[in-house]
């Protein structure tokens, strides 16, 4: 079985968030990259499939050079080889297009990512891919098992879980569940060497074009100053919520 | 033409965020000088709750191939019935997995998780939730349709009734690719994003024989209730609650966070509430830096004395 991992490079999660003084950009000054975390559920799912049914994964970043640590991170993990297509990430249209040539010459049986990246959380990128390949989709997995040419996928409704069989090649897109986070693999020193020396491919973007435009961003409003109350008057808490805020 | 919302019911019963996404697209029309046309699948409520928030037409799907949910189908069956350049689904599970491969079907920008009315509709730019909560982005669409996801709890539900006529359309979309095994829906569990309270706790309060006091409060405000990241590891609470950044972002008017020190990571994902309560025993949890109301104390005397509180106010 070949799966494909996509992965995204983006802020650590404790980062704060700032933009450019025209406010035209996310200012990248002093930030960590990291594996989207979503999408590092998927990917420990994969080497845990890698472990359990023999499969051969194969992790695709769509970044510059600049995601490169992120990625030799994702083959220290245990993914197999790799492949970097070398442009810019602009919007979820072009992203998907990237990731569906790779998956269409690569003859995978399973595209896995996750839901959304944290980033810009547009959510759209998977199912883009499964309908430019014409493959089935399934979308915030909280499980998944793989059962020859067929996967069970647990999802998460609102308000409940749904069990499906979905036939392969399909893309699963995961979110936390889907792994324990006690189960996510922190790279040991044996996997950071081998690492080095596994394949990452290189290729050059197939097409410029986009359909969304980030054309201006903004900051999360300060709130006003907290009104604290105390513990032995909550009267008060309860009225500034009655009647101030008018929330109960 | 006509502005076309999906409007999503579960087992035929319209969610919130099906008025919600109609009242959104209700609110282009204005803008366009136009009308809004619904499209659901194998409803069971009657379309006037529809009308109510501004449909002038129901397409009331038929299939019984649309029993169980499947993305692709789905798709494939709004597809069929869609015909306007403009479309409106609401942010939720299913509706945000079927919008990106409507998106590709009709060669259309796609815009997910916008908060507010569009700033233009020629071309097409709306502010949207970024960065997980951390900020905000002002998308352009660049294509000569566009599909946008509503935010759940961010526009609202608001009503504007018309006189509104339904259609049914009898569809036979090809469901083979998936199957369902099983379905647990959680009965009379309020869905956390659509909450307008929500009464979240962390690990101050010390283990989840603990959350008692947190779900009779959550019942009385007939509120959701939600954990924060370290809880649904340990595994005290089920992730389906973990509210922060790698778990659901929310936007209620009201969220109570309890023993919560408030993480950057947490913020991210509740910084959207309208109100912010912060009880915490830490003086210095930065928690209350981003709160509305906070006050320093014992939570297991706090809460339980605040719910009888808000009991006596609701008589």
């Amino acid at each position: 079985m070949k799966i494909l991992v996509c992965i995204s490079s983006v802020p650590d999660t404790t980062s704060k968030i700032n933009f450019t003084a025209d406010k035209s950009a996310f200012d990248k000054t002093g930030i960590q990259w990291v594996i989207n975390p979503l999408d590092e559920f998927a990917l420990t799912k994969a080497i845990k499939l890698q472990e359990s049914q023999g499969a051969t994964v194969t992790v695709l970043n769509v970044g510059e050079a600049i995601t490169e640590p992120v990625i030799r991170k994702a083959l220290a993990i245990g993914a197999n080889d790799a492949v970097r297509i070398n442009t810019e990430p602009k919007d979820s249209y072009s992203v998907a297009k990237e990731i569906a040539n790779v998956a269409q010459t690569g003859g995978y049986d399973m595209i896995l990512c996750g839901k959304e990246s944290i980033d810009y959380n547009g959510g759209s990128a998977p199912g883009m891919v499964a309908q430019l390949l014409g493959q089935p989709f399934v979308n915030a997995c909280v499980g998944l098992e793989v059962n020859g040419a067929e996967a069970t996928a647990v999802r998460e409704i609102e308000g409940g879980k749904e069990t499906i069989s979905v036939k392969l090649p399909a893309v699963i897109a995961g979110q936390k569940g889907m792994v324990d986070e006690k189960d996510l693999i922190i790279p040991n020193m044996r996997g950071i060497m081998s690492a080095r020396s596994k394949p990452l491919q290189v290729l050059e973007a197939s097409s410029s074009e986009v359909k969304v435009e980030g054309v201006s961003y903004d900051s999360v409003p300060q709130r006003a100053a907290v009104k604290m109350v105390s513990a032995d008057n909550l009267d008060e808490l309860v009225r500034l919520l009655h009647e101030e805020a008018k929330v109960i | 033409m006509a502005i076309f919302v999906y409007a999503e019911n579960i087992n035929g019963i319209y969610k919130k965020a099906a008025f919600e996404a109609v009242s959104y697209a209700k609110a282009i029309a204005d803008q366009a000088g136009d009308t809004v046309t619904a499209i659901t699948v194998n409803p069971t409520d009657s379309s006037d709750l529809l009308y109510k928030y501004g449909a002038t037409n129901v397409i009331k799907i038929k299939d019984d191939g649309l029993k169980n949910f499947s993305a692709k189908a789905y798709a494939q069956a709004v597809n069929e019935v869609a015909n306007g350049n403009t479309l409106v689904f609401p942010h939720t599970t299913d509706a945000s997995s079927i919008a990106p491969m409507l998106a590709i079907m009709k060669d259309f920008s796609l815009i997910t998780n916008v908060l507010e009315a569009p700033e233009s509709l020629s071309p097409f730019q709306v502010k949207r939730r970024a960065f997980s909560g951390k900020g905000f982005m002002h998308a352009k669409a660049d294509a000569a349709g566009v599909i946008v996801t509503v935010s759940q709890n961010a526009y609202g539900v608001k009503e504007n009734a018309v006189s509104g006529s339904e259609e049914v359309k009898e569809l036979s979309v090809a469901n083979e690719d998936t199957k369902v095994v099983s379905h647990e829906q959680s009965s009379g569990k309020l869905d956390l994003k659509e909450a307008e309270i929500v009464v979240s706790a962390g690990r101050g309060m010390k283990g989840p024989e603990n959350w008692g006091m947190i779900e009779d409060l959550a019942e009385l405000l007939g509120a959701a209730t939600a954990c924060s990241k370290p809880v649904s590891d340990i595994g005290w609470r089920p992730h389906s609650e973990h509210v922060g950044q790698t778990g659901k972002a929310i936007s209620p008017n009201l969220y109570i966070a309890v023993g919560i020190s408030g993480a950057i990571q947490h913020l991210a994902g509740v910084n959207s509430s309208k109100t912010i309560v912060v009880v915490n025993s830490d003086a210095e949890a930065p928690f209350f830096k981003s709160a509305d109301y906070g006050v320093v104390g014992d939570a297991f005397k706090i809460i339980p004395e605040l719910t009888q509180k808000i009991k006596a106010l609701k008589g």
